[in-house]
């Protein structure tokens, strides 16, 4: 490695001169990087900030003349407005559970699937399609085609057995939303936890076997700590995914029902109500939210990058 | 003799056993997309059955209602839409994020695990967080329901995730390969051509494939910045929000032709889709 480094840098000064050639080449090094990251600061990091401005003024666009700034004002309005206070809260409970839920059914499935059994090729192809479905199409399914109280299949199959016909999405709105997420993804979180089984020291496993352990043991005391990171990762992914989530909510309940989280709230706050300030006051409190999960998840992968780094 | 083969007979049927249960519960989970593609097949008055008519007469009538021929909105300039801002967002991203992941991994630039980071902390960046002053940019600009505004919106979406994928793809070519071409006296072109470009191809294609699926997907900036003219496939199935009687089949044909490019994306990239999902972090 040594050997590899000093050839790399002692190559170029024989075709440079003098020496301005240093801060040459470190432009050129650095040149092949800019136009990606003026482009990333263009066009995610400018926006934001401009949130933030317009987060401290009342302003409405309907009324462009009666625009003023109000410092915090925005904010106290969000935070004790009843409405916007729920959708928060609509926020947590709706990634917690989607988040919690579908890690534990990916936790199942990835153990089923690390193990040889006939036709595990065609059985991990069909628990990958419901990820690849569009999520507007798969919330539209939902809705339509399996909900449906007249002639859903939920309620096709309950008829069938004799069963009651319930309305799922006027009794239980939020949990309508919350599984129709939850199996698309579900095979995200299936993918990760199986690539960490599949990760594991094999020779470590034969060893804990062939001294008596049995196959809890060998569960809670080596897959379970070996998983722990690859579980982080897929819950905190999955939360900065699904707490930006949009489609669903707006697709199967348009919001209704006590179930408009933040993400559906900024839309409809500037897009059918024109409150731009109030708008980027809660876009910011998402943002908060996602800077908070963020951290973590960030910790998490540096951890696993540093990790396949050094191996 | 006699105490092993009981411990190995349980242990083969508790093997049999749960791999019928994966198969349940693949099936479980395939289900309602298998039920979504028989659906679009029947008639209206068919898919509507309750309990359901599954050996009902099959028809492509849902089919020709959605594309239209039936009357009603023709999906056509959607998909158009939707292909070009997917594909040329690729592109885009491609020829961004190629350059970015060479400074990051074969010729590293100083502090690039930092910059790494800083590309992945932009994804964690909530889509709401700008979407007003981006709206509002359109809106003055006249770039609103302008489908090259998509493409710049869905670059950035997907230009973190592509820099990390290939950040690690390109992490993959042995330095020693690079340093022996050099020293034969190939030059940066040929390197790139003929060294670098066979290994890390196939995780290019990947990163491409998984670049295309999320553009595909995208529904919030299509809703908000577009509308008659630049319309996406997303949007387009918006309309069917709303029950409009009998339409089952029609919704089924609609969810099924817009899901069929991401699925067969999605399938051509499966070994590598993990990577892509968790940014690179598992491989």
């Amino acid at each position: 490695m040594t050997a590899t480094t000093t050839a790399r840098v002692a190559a170029p000064p024989v075709r440079t001169h003098g020496q301005p050639s240093a801060r040459l080449r470190a432009w050129a090094t650095r040149g092949p990087l800019l136009p990606a990251l003026i482009f990333m600061i263009a066009v995610t990091q400018l926006p934001f900030v401009a949130t933030l401005v317009i987060s401290f003024f009342d302003w409405n666009s309907l009324y462009p003349k009666a625009r003023r700034f109000t410092g915090f004002g925005n904010y106290t309005e969000v935070l004790t407005d009843a409405d916007l206070r729920h959708s928060v809260w609509t926020t947590v409970l709706l990634t917690v559970t989607v988040v919690l839920v579908s890690l534990v059914l990916g936790l199942v499935l990835a153990l089923l699937l690390d193990r040889r059994f006939r036709g595990r090729g065609i059985v991990r192809t069909l628990l990958i399609a419901p990820f690849l479905v569009v999520p507007v199409a798969a919330a539209l399914l939902w809705k339509h085609v399996l909900y449906n109280p007249e002639y859903g299949l939920l309620n096709g199959l309950l008829h069938a057995v004799g069963g009651p016909q319930p309305d799922w999405i006027s009794n239980t709105p939020l949990l309508a939303v919350e599984a129709s997420l939850v199996w698309q993804w579900t095979p995200f979180m299936m993918l990760i936890l199986l690539a960490g089984l599949q990760s594991r020291d094999h020779q470590q496993l034969e060893a804990a076997r062939v001294d008596g352990a049995n196959d809890w043991q060998i569960f809670r005391h080596l897959t379970l700590p070996h998983l722990r990171r690859y579980l982080e990762l897929g819950a905190l992914l999955g939360s900065v995914y699904i707490v930006q989530n949009f489609d669903a909510v707006f697709t199967i309940t348009s919001g209704g029902l006590g179930t408009a989280n933040l993400p559906y709230t900024v839309y409809q706050s500037f897009y059918q109500a024109h409150e731009n300030g109030l708008a980027s006051a809660a876009g910011v409190l998402v943002v908060i939210g996602s800077i908070v999960i963020a951290t973590f998840a960030l910790r998490v992968v540096s951890s696993l990058f540093r990790e396949e780094g050094s191996r | 003799m006699s105490t092993t083969a009981p411990h190995v007979r349980p242990r083969r049927a508790r093997g049999t056993g749960l791999g019928l249960a994966a198969w349940a519960l693949g099936i479980v989970f395939f289900l309602p997309i298998a039920w979504m593609a028989l659906t679009s097949f029947h008639s209206e008055p068919d898919a509507a059955k309750n309990p359901p008519a599954l050996g009902a007469a099959l028809t492509l009538d849902g089919y020709r209602e959605f594309f239209g021929t039936g009357g009603g909105a023709s999906p056509w300039p959607a998909l158009v839409n939707s292909t070009v801002a997917s594909t040329a967002s690729t592109l885009l991203v491609l020829l961004l994020a190629l350059p970015a992941a060479y400074a990051l991994s074969i010729r590293p630039v100083k502090k690039w695990t930092d910059v790494l980071f800083f590309f992945l902390s932009t994804k964690m960046l909530p889509v709401v967080a700008g979407l007003l002053p981006i709206y509002l940019f359109a809106k003055n600009t006249g770039t609103l329901d302008n489908i090259w505004l998509l493409v710049v919106l869905y670059t950035s979406m997907n230009l973190p995730i592509a820099v990390w994928m290939m950040q690690s793809f390109l992490a993959e070519v042995p330095v020693a390969v690079i340093e022996a071409a050099q020293i034969d006296g190939a030059r940066l072109p040929t390197v790139l051509a003929r060294v670098v470009a066979p290994i890390a191809l196939p995780g290019i294609a990947a990163t491409a494939l998984i670049c295309f699926i999320f553009s595909w997907n995208e529904l919030l900036f299509a809703r908000v910045l577009t509308g008659v003219v630049a319309g996406t496939a997303p949007v387009f199935l918006t309309g069917f929000i709303t029950s409009q009687g009998l339409f089952l089949a029609k919704v089924c044909a609609a969810s099924l032709v817009v899901s069929l490019p991401v699925l067969a994306a999605g399938f051509a990239a499966q070994d590598k889709l993990v990577q892509g999902l968790s940014l690179g972090a598992v491989k």
